[in-house]
């Protein structure tokens, strides 16, 4: 991708690089290919990230909008790490 | 008079009382602090318990002790505040306040995943965060034969983000030392993508898991516990069998502040972050555990916020500005068994590297690396937390803000 910095695990580093495109992108990178319900998730990640609130499976199931297993089924794998990663916020971390 | 109330008498309270009643005139102010509970637990024994390394009476004192005299001290069931009349109805009576500080900590809630608190609980499934657990898990170790060992976190955020890996390193160290290694099977599960998610700290210290043999289930958030056949299963179907699982439960803020309405979908309070000032009311505050800020859940991270905190409550009465300081700093000793341990210092927006601490150069404790000294530090720092921390005395060398000398930063 050009023009925009990632870090090791594809991850951006600077959110102010992030647009549609660079989504769609790191999307189709991760085999996904995005649908109105994928934008309303990366959407709700980026609220919560901005409130500076921890991001959990749980959020997920009280967010409203969408369940868990739909969110397995949107990003296979590791829901939380590849919607993230989509959303052009940071990975979950613990302190070390 | 004016009133300062403060909820809960934990480590952030205690230390809030003793901080405030030194500096507030006595002939202006009053202050009260509410618990529940009439014994104060030291948390961080609750990892040494289980291993026969600390008794009961090292981990709990009544918590009358550490109040300081002259403040009020009200052993009572917290019903829920009442932020627009500046009030808090206890369960007998209704108090009220000019300035509330809420530490209330965290609390583990295993009734929140699906067969995590069912027949089985503290029988072949154990929490190491209260003093129940912690004891049950004892009995239940000294006799255990051995068999699959599970250690799982259930969702962050968690209180003490690494005990549970201190917890796996020590059953290694425990297991080896009662010659039953060999019977033992070590897997630590997590629903983050590593048991280190930062990159300097996977890369200095993931020899350790491969070292003692610790296997690693990443990513894995947990649907159910299978208490029936023994085995815990994650959304994508994912299971991972256990003869004995030691789990760290969801950590929920305190149900009085969702009875208040005061908190987030986990009952933490939004806090701002760097003056610890809760977002809708600004003559409440938050401190320790009880809040939303995005440092770790521990008794150094609240150790620092006091010293800010105190700062911000005399500015606040002063009417001055408050001052956006707290950089989120937490300094953690992680045990790694055999006598050792590693210390971590961190903040906000710096990671844990390398280098000395206190002092850059010398030391003599060093950071991220794993060594005897660290580990006296460690077992030292329960004399300090009973004997300074919670009376509000100031450690000396240690700022509350975090120190960026003597520190292998690349940039």
């Amino acid at each position: 991708m050009d023009n925009v910095n990632l870090n090791e695990e594809g991850y951006l580093t600077d959110f102010s690089q992030w647009s549609k495109e660079v989504a769609e992108k790191i999307a189709a990178e991760n085999e996904i290919s995005l649908t109105d319900k994928h934008w309303e998730v990366v959407d709700f990640l980026q609220k919560k990230h901005n409130n500076e609130e921890a991001l959990s499976i749980r959020g997920i199931k009280k967010s409203g909008v969408i369940n868990i297993k739909e969110f397995y089924d949107l990003f296979p794998g590791g829901p939380l790490k590849i919607s993230t990663k989509i959303a052009g916020i940071p990975k979950p971390k613990s302190c070390i | 008079m004016k009133k300062l109330l403060i909820l809960g008498a934990g480590t952030s309270g205690t230390m809030m009382a003793n901080h405030m009643i030194k500096k507030l005139p006595k002939e202006e102010w009053s202050v009260t602090i509410v618990d529940q509970y009439k014994t104060h637990y030291y948390q961080p024994g609750f990892l040494f318990l289980p291993f026969d390394l600390y008794k009961t009476k090292d981990v709990k004192k009544k918590g009358e002790k550490f109040i300081p005299k002259g403040a009020n001290y009200i052993l009572e069931k917290i019903d829920k505040i009442l932020p627009e009349e500046n009030k808090v109805k206890l369960e007998t009576q209704t108090v009220d306040y000019d300035i509330l500080i809420i530490a209330t900590g965290t609390k583990i809630a295993p009734e929140e995943s699906e067969g995590m608190k069912e027949e089985m609980w503290h029988k072949n499934i154990f929490d190491f965060y209260t003093y129940e657990g912690s004891k049950g898990l004892r009995n239940k170790l000294r006799e255990w034969q051995g068999g699959k060992l599970v250690v799982h976190i259930t969702e962050m955020p968690i209180k003490c983000p690494v005990a549970p890996l201190e917890f796996a390193f020590l059953a290694d160290s425990f297991f080896l030392n009662k010659g039953m290694r060999d019977k033992v099977d070590i897997t630590f599960v997590t629903p983050l993508g590593g048991a280190f998610t930062k990159p300097k700290a996977t890369e200095a210290l993931h020899y350790l898991l491969e070292e003692k043999g610790i296997k690693e289930v990443v990513d894995f958030n947990l649907a159910e516990v299978d208490y029936k056949n023994n085995k815990i299963i994650d959304y994508a179907g994912v299971e991972v069998d256990y003869d004995l699982l030691v789990t760290v439960p969801t950590n929920l803020g305190d149900e009085m502040i969702e009875r208040s309405g005061l908190g987030d979908d986990m009952n933490f309070v939004p806090t701002n972050k760097a003056t610890l000032q809760s977002k809708a009311h600004e003559n409440i505050f938050v401190i320790g555990d009880a809040s939303n800020i995005p440092a770790s859940k521990a008794g150094s991270v609240a150790h620092f916020e006091a010293e800010i905190l105190e700062e911000n409550l005399l500015r606040y009465i002063d009417g001055q500005e408050l001052k956006e300081e707290f950089d989120g700093h937490a300094n953690c000793f992680i045990e790694t068994g055999h006598g050792k341990a590693l210390l971590i210092d961190f903040n906000y927006t710096h990671e844990p590297v390398e280098g000395s601490f206190p002092f850059p150069i010398i030391g003599p404790l060093k950071l991220l690396k794993e060594t005897r000294m660290n580990h006296m530090g460690k077992l030292a720092f329960r004399w300090i937390y009973w004997n300074m921390l919670i009376k509000g005395t100031h450690i000396p060398f240690v700022t509350a803000k975090m120190s960026e000398k003597g520190r292998n930063y690349d940039n």
